[in-house]
């Protein structure tokens, strides 16, 4: 028999390279971008001086500061408006279509997932434009006569984002219904619950966790998402990733962009503490 | 009342998943569009977007570059989480809870941030951007995906059988390779897939880490200045369609057994 430290280098061996791979390729660069986003650039060099400015120009410029607060707005909307569409949808597939067919339910309703994503926004640039499918409807339905400017507006944006996140909402919210246990809504109707009663006091609780879990993720990929809003919402009203794209891109702005990358990544730790925290606190 | 509640709720699914089908159909339909515009009304059929789709030689090269980033960066994080999957799940390691966090890590960044790191990483040390930069930062993405999809799927019932292998007289290669891998098989596959499709995909990484050969998602942000374009409809229409294959065939060979098993019980 090996010793327990030889057993522990072996061990370690099969770990070290997946180690390595982030260590040089994502933890390294993330240094590095700390780096930058304390160093200024001033015309076209860049200058190592150590310092917060590039931070304290995020406050004072406030069009970095609506960008942030951009994101926010659009990212709770998402949230809201795809867990409410979500729900009833991973209800119905769960309660009342045989399992014979709930597999099929399921893969049609992630199926425009395995679109491209630029794709997916890009097609429904082609609904809500001007001349598009929507309002060519509309109107000859007269119901209304010129036709309406969706496009390149935070409706879109929204519509956009709210199409790929009720499938994901959908999945973690079917997960979580289908392992609870058919004892609870027994015991519900033996004490004398009726359906509405059931649903509202012992299954709505029970699935909160699925909720919440499709609603940390459908956060975090809406917050930091640079195409849908960049395709679908336009140059109007620019969100946090978008500004960054910018400074990357348009003005080569490394310290800036780097410095607005930290922010938006300060904003999904607090999320992620928050999520995590409530979570663990829903469990004991 | 009964019958109520049932309307309700097939008007409630009539209306959601034509929310969720309204754009893939309009996509596919208006890329068999006969005219310039793939607005209404339709006035096709017409397969001349299609052709000018394949032979359009920086279409169909950055569609040869983005299957071969899938593949191979995917093989890498597969080949990658496995390994790590394995010497955490086989082996006692002290201070494996902060190094499995490490590993994870990437999962909860956007991409944005991860490929803007690797370009200043790479521009201060002066690598020039290629499809080689962009396979790295694929695999960035999706070893923690491999690795947790693999790791979840090892459990102690395989531990038996291993240590009977090892009874026999393999050694510990011999098990990995030949007991352990095969027994994992399906999660591999799935993760290896699902790895795939999310390189194919992955258009920011690709934006910010590539120079003169591009991958499919940049090739088609590309298209997309020139505003709404059947030609574009037909491209998208294309992918689509690769990826539908894809799915259907692990639905119906690895994911087939599974849901057999499950019936039978």
């Amino acid at each position: 028999m090996p010793s327990e430290a030889a057993r522990r280098r072996k061990g370690w061996a099969f770990v070290v390279p997946a180690l390595l791979w982030t260590l040089a390729f994502f933890i390294i660069p993330f240094v590095v971008m700390v780096m930058y986003s304390l160093w200024q650039r001033t015309g076209t060099s860049l200058v190592k001086a150590w310092n917060f400015d590039n931070y304290a120009s995020f406050f004072e410029k406030s069009h970095f500061v609506a960008g942030l607060i951009n994101s926010l707005e659009i990212t709770a909307l998402v949230t809201v408006i795809s867990i409410v569409l979500a729900y009833p949808l991973a209800w119905i597939i769960a309660e009342r279509i045989s399992p014979r067919w709930q597999r099929l339910a399921l893969l049609l309703a992630i199926l425009p997932f395995w679109t491209s994503y630029v794709v997916r926004s890009y097609a429904w640039l082609l609904v809500l434009s001007k001349n598009g499918y929507l309002n060519q409807t509309l109107i000859s339905l007269k119901v209304i006569d010129t036709p309406l400017e969706i496009a390149a507006t935070r409706v879109a944006t929204v519509t956009g984002f709210v199409h790929f996140f009720v499938m994901l909402l959908t999945l973690t919210i079917y997960a979580n219904l289908v392992q609870l246990s058919p004892n609870y809504r027994r015991a519900a109707a033996d004490l004398g619950a009726n359906g509405f009663q059931t649903f509202w006091h012992v299954i709505l609780p029970l699935t909160i966790p699925g909720v919440m879990v499709g609603a940390f993720l459908t956060f975090v990929l809406c917050i930091g998402d640079y195409i849908t809003p960049q395709i679908l919402g336009g140059n109007n009203e620019l969100v946090l990733p978008q500004i960054i794209m910018l400074q990357i891109t348009r003005r080569a702005d490394f310290p800036t962009a780097a410095a607005l990358s930290i922010i938006l990544m300060v904003v999904i730790s607090i999320a992620y503490i928050a999520c995590a925290r409530w979570l663990k606190m829903e469990r004991t | 009342m009964h019958r109520l509640r049932s309307i309700g709720v097939i008007s409630y699914l009539l209306l959601v998943y034509g929310f969720i089908f309204l754009p893939v159909v309009t996509l596919v339909l208006f890329s068999f569009q006969e005219g310039r515009f793939p607005i209404p009304p339709f006035n096709g059929p017409s397969l001349k977007w299609y052709q000018a789709v394949f032979s359009d030689s920086k279409l169909t090269s950055a569609l040869f570059n983005s299957l071969v980033v899938a593949l191979l960066s995917s093989l890498v994080a597969c080949f990658l989480g496995f390994l790590a999957a394995y010497g955490f799940a086989r082996y006692r390691l002290p201070g494996a809870g902060p190094i499995k966090a490490a590993i994870t890590a990437p999962l909860t960044v956007s991409y944005l941030i991860i490929g803007f790191g690797l370009l200043v990483t790479f521009n201060m040390i002066g690598v020039s951007r290629s499809l080689l930069t962009v396979g790295v930062g694929h695999v960035v993405i999706n070893t923690p995906l491999c690795f947790a999809i693999i790791y979840a799927s090892m459990g102690d019932h395989q531990l038996n059988i291993e240590r009977a292998a090892r009874d026999l007289g393999a050694n510990d290669w011999q098990v990995m390779l030949r007991v352990t891998a095969p027994m994992l098989l399906p999660s591999i596959i799935a993760a290896y897939f699902l790895s795939v499709t999310f390189s194919w995909d992955e258009f920011i990484i690709a934006f910010l880490l590539s120079r003169f050969d591009v991958t499919l998602p940049v090739e088609i942000w590309s298209l997309l200045r020139s505003g709404l374009n059947p030609k574009t409809n037909a491209v998208g229409s294309v992918v689509f369609l690769i990826s539908v294959v894809i799915v259907l065939l692990l639905e119906f060979t690895i994911f087939r057994r599974g849901a057999l098993s499950d019936r039978k019980s």
